[in-house]
């Protein structure tokens, strides 16, 4: 066996045997010394995770969090040096994760927290032209053929529980808001109506911006590459009352659209 | 060995003249939390040094605000993430992203580490030990190679902090550290919190380890603090913490490097407990005093 595989085995297993022909001074154990590397993989990737996801830490405290994420860190370890891309399993990961079960939104903010950091790094994208959209909106008969490339930013979630109340119940100044007032926010919520929301990064700071689900649906299907009128078609099929002039309204206003197709090039 | 002479890296290391030459001034890490301040306030301060793999994502504030503060300050670009110790092959995709990130900012300085910190396709997020001897030495040299050929620049190596030591290691690691710069023409980072952690936590003298790097090329030197613990025989054992002032016996041996090896442009690193913009540039400052000191007794070391 190889001397790094030797010592890469034994970071992972804190019970298992150290690796061979380590060396010390003054002859002292080198477990005690090999211990400081294994704290410093995993803690290290522990504070990666708690600071991609506080909301979920938060919410289940810190010790709960840690004890979680050093089985998450264990069984998916980083893949690439690049920390912001670790931590995309963690929203399924806590889905399964039976101790967690009695926190039952849990995954779906993670999955909100996750989005909100893709949102954050994602590339920057330049919003439709006032002149294009003039020219497009004249031109009403083929407005439904349209496809729309939407802002690389935009996310989105949709959850049976109340996540977008649930985070914002811990945003603000940490200061003025204790854990008793967030327990009171909490409580105050129903935790289990169901919410969507848009993440959107046209500036510097993420907007979360909650719709309705037939305006989900119907970006979802603008996202997917669906023309303006069958994504129109498919959220009034799937959602009673469905109307598509908030969403598509957002859209714009938003700066979430970059570009409409030519209709005449399919 | 397709390796570029030492001839080669010189006339590339003075090629890359975005901002030129790295100031004999001391820096500070450049943190997410200190980004808007430094706009607005433009502290006074040699460099902000950042960490490569921070910065490898799309688009966003990072991007933003590191494009406005390159324009006004000095930058060195610090890897964590090559693995140039590893006995696996470098990672060719993350060279790629290494190299896109230095064509787009063009920084003054650019370092990696002689760690290892990827196996088996996992990232480990820590910079681990390897022996010292031929083999280990053919391998990271081969690595550096790879390096500098793909980023068509000289790379900065740093000395790690350890904390374990290998019975298949034949020599010390500065002489380990001579022979790399001298077949590859890389320069050292010279990290003397890492110097004073690793030669305390191995039984050596600090001020031996520094005495030994005499003549060789001193690109960048690092200031951190370290944490206190022991071993399992009772005897002090470092941790490089990055998360306290530089301690007072750091300061001498900076101290004592300057006036060995000649000054040097240093960081202040500070990854943990994160303190004020305005704490770490007086730190800042209190390397730059003793720079100063130096810089105006003796002229500068050069690479060759």
């Amino acid at each position: 066996m190889s001397g790094q595989q030797d010592f890469y085995q034994a970071l992972g297993s804190p019970e298992g045997p150290l690796p061979t022909g380590l060396h010390t001074w003054n002859g002292s154990d080198p477990g005690r010394r090999f211990a400081v590397y294994r704290n410093n993989v995993l803690a290290s990737l522990i504070d990666a995770l708690a600071d991609s996801f506080p909301v979920v830490q938060a919410l289940v405290g810190e010790p709960f969090f840690r004890a979680m994420a050093q089985i998450y860190v264990r069984e998916f370890p980083p893949e690439s040096p690049i920390l912001a891309e670790y931590g995309d399993r963690l929203p399924p990961f806590i889905r399964q994760f039976a101790p967690a079960t009695a926190v039952p939104y849990l995954a779906d903010v993670a999955q909100l927290e996750w989005l909100r950091i893709r949102a954050f790094h994602s590339a920057d994208g330049t919003r439709v032209a006032t002149a294009t959209l003039a020219t497009v909106w004249a031109d009403v008969e083929h407005l439904p053929d349209r496809r729309l490339t939407l802002h690389p930013s935009l996310q989105l979630i949709r959850s049976p529980y109340a996540v977008v109340s649930i985070w914002a119940a811990h945003q603000g100044d940490c200061a003025l808001t204790t854990p008793h007032q967030i327990q009171q926010q909490l409580a105050s919520l129903r935790l289990d109506s169901p919410q969507q929301a848009l993440l959107l990064r046209t500036g510097l700071t993420v907007d979360l911006i909650p719709v309705d689900a037939g305006t989900h649906g119907f970006i979802t299907g603008l996202q997917r590459g669906l023309t303006l009128g069958e994504a129109m078609a498919e959220a009034s099929q799937q959602h009673a009352g469905f109307e598509v002039t908030p969403g598509l309204t957002l859209l714009i206003q938003q700066g979430a659209v970059m570009a409409f197709s030519d209709p005449l090039t399919h | 060995m397709n390796a570029m002479t030492q001839h080669e890296l010189l006339s590339a290391a003075s090629s890359f003249q975005h901002g030129g030459v790295m100031p004999l001034r001391a820096g500070i890490g450049l943190k997410p939390e200190h980004f808007i301040e430094i706009l607005e306030t433009r502290p006074t301060v040699g460099f902000f040094e950042i960490h490569a793999e921070n910065y490898m994502v799309d688009g966003g504030p990072f991007h933003h605000y590191l494009t406005r503060i390159r324009e006004l300050y000095p930058l060195s670009i610090h890897g964590v993430g090559l693995s140039i110790g590893g006995e696996q092959p470098l990672d060719k995709a993350h060279l790629q992203r290494l190299a896109a990130l230095l064509d787009r900012y063009q920084p003054e300085l650019f370092s990696e580490h002689l760690a290892w910190a990827s196996h088996g396709g996992h990232f480990l997020n820590d910079l681990l030990p390897l022996p010292y001897h031929a083999g280990t030495l053919q391998r990271v040299c081969a690595h550096i190679d790879q390096v500098q050929e793909a980023l068509q620049r000289p790379l900065l190596l740093e000395n790690p902090a350890t904390y374990l030591e290998f019975a298949t290691s034949d020599r010390s690691e500065s002489e380990f550290i001579r022979d790399i710069l001298q077949r590859t023409g890389c320069g050292l980072l010279l990290d003397v919190n890492n110097v004073y952690v690793s030669c305390i936590n191995h039984g050596r003298d600090p001020y031996a380890y520094i005495r030994a790097l005499a003549g060789l090329w001193i690109g960048e030197i690092h200031l951190a603090g370290f944490a206190r613990d022991w071993d399992a025989a009772g005897d002090p054992l470092l941790i490089d913490s990055h998360g306290a002032p530089i301690a007072e016996a750091v300061w001498h041996l900076y101290e004592f490097t300057l006036q060995q090896l000649g000054p040097a442009p240093t960081l202040i690193e500070r990854d943990q407990n994160i303190p004020s913009l305005a704490t770490l540039c007086t730190e800042a400052q209190q390397a730059e005093l003793r720079l100063s000191g130096v810089a105006c007794m003796q002229p500068r070391q050069t690479a060759l």
